[in-house]
């Protein structure tokens, strides 16, 4: 757990990001995480994790190649992964409003850095 | 008879990871308090994402609130959990039937009463589509081609896509089942993936509206998967269809954004006419 907190703890003093977790991706198990108040852990690993299973399949299928980054877009945030080490996705949860671009920016690097 | 919705309530709320919320639900349900039913699944499923049973009962949820699209897709995710799920086969069963599609409404229907011979209501159901009791006597058809992608006929003039660059390479419409409705996708190497690609399109859509349901993130509008070879935009025109965009990876995230609005736009229009 503390190996990834201090990447997270600096994920989540971005402004507007709700949340942030390492998750396990064949069965949506959190390994670290660092989340606001009213945030569920467990629900974020475990539809971060199926989401990003069905994305590497249809990344798969539809010859897309290796996935580096999803993001989820709606109305009232984002949820935002990136696949970090083997069997292992960097997730993060923001809210409206918030520098996108910086952010992913920041998971690619970190996600870089877990592998 | 419904169970005691208030003592279900009291046990809930002194464990919320326990079980009760099926249970709870359920009776919520069969009382009509639909949207409280659906609170109680979601929130349930939120714990539990893989057991069939609460999906089983969200499916239910939704089709008494008549959203029959991911009432689908809910009963299609327990289907592929476990695939003699008899609640399942009832499910879909009826959709199929209420869509006008009896050879697949009767197909389901009948593999649930095989599996539970004792359910009459169920029986009658099935000699009710088939137009008779004489169906017992003809050997169980193989599955219809429900979830498997194929190619629905597109004539010349009617392509989703018309006028859009990448209308037969790089942008894709699928049907909640999986069906192709139009357009195409070929890897950057020139391989044609489209009816691979096609047959998980729906899947990945109906899995990130759930995510932004059980997320509480409101209403989804697009997801991008940025690939080692092409970055995709996902999205969903109608509620019963999904879109692929996809572009060369390393293109700006806003212009696959912009590209996929305006495909979903006129792939909008397309089946508005069509329909």
């Amino acid at each position: 757990m503390s190996d990834y907190a201090p990447l997270l703890d600096a994920l989540t003093r971005l402004r507007g990001i709700r949340g942030a977790m390492v998750v396990t991706l064949g069965d949506g198990l959190p390994v670290a995480e660092s989340l606001m108040g009213g945030v569920k852990g467990t629900a974020l690993a475990a539809m971060a994790a199926t989401l990003a299973s069905r994305s590497a399949d249809l990344a798969a299928r539809g010859g897309l190649g290796a996935p580096r980054f999803l993001h989820l877009q709606s109305s009232d945030g984002s949820l935002l992964v990136a696949p970090a080490a083997p069997d292992l996705v960097l997730v993060a949860i923001a809210g409206r409003d918030v520098p996108l671009g910086l952010l992913r920016l920041e998971m690619l690097r970190m996600a870089e850095r877990m592998g | 008879m419904t169970e005691d919705i208030r003592a279900l309530s009291a046990q809930y709320a002194a464990d919320p990871s326990s079980l009760i919320f099926l249970r709870l639900a359920e009776a919520l349900r069969l009382r009509g308090q639909t949207d409280a039913a659906s609170k109680v699944a979601v929130q349930g499923l939120t714990r539990y994402p893989h057991l069939p049973d609460a999906h089983d009962l969200y499916a239910r949820i939704l089709a008494d609130q008549q959203d029959y699209a991911n009432a689908f897709d809910e009963w299609d995710t327990v289907l592929r959990l476990v695939p003699q799920h008899i609640g399942a086969h009832k499910g879909i069963g009826f959709l199929y039937y209420r869509a006008g599609d009896p050879d697949r409404a009767l197909y389901h229907l009948r593999v649930a009463a095989e599996l539970d011979p004792t359910d009459s209501g169920l029986r009658l159901a099935v000699e009710r589509v088939a137009g008779g009791g004489e169906i017992w006597d003809v050997p169980m058809p193989g599955a219809p081609p429900e979830r498997v992608a194929r190619t629905a006929p597109i004539s010349e003039g009617s392509d989703p896509f018309a006028g859009l660059d990448g209308a037969r390479d790089r942008l894709l419409l699928v049907d909640a089942g999986g069906l192709r409705l139009g357009g195409g996708l070929v890897t950057p190497s020139g391989r044609d993936v489209s009816d691979d690609a096609s047959a998980v399109l729906a899947g990945t859509t109906f899995e990130a509206g759930r995510a932004a349901r059980m997320l509480e993130l409101g209403e989804w509008t697009h997801l991008t998967i940025e690939g080692a070879e092409l970055s995709a935009c996902v999205l969903k025109p109608t509620s019963d269809t999904s879109l692929l965009a996809a572009m060369d990876a390393g293109l700006p995230a806003g212009q696959l954004a912009f590209l996929a609005e305006r495909a979903a736009k006129t792939a909008r229009a397309w089946l508005e006419r069509v329909r």
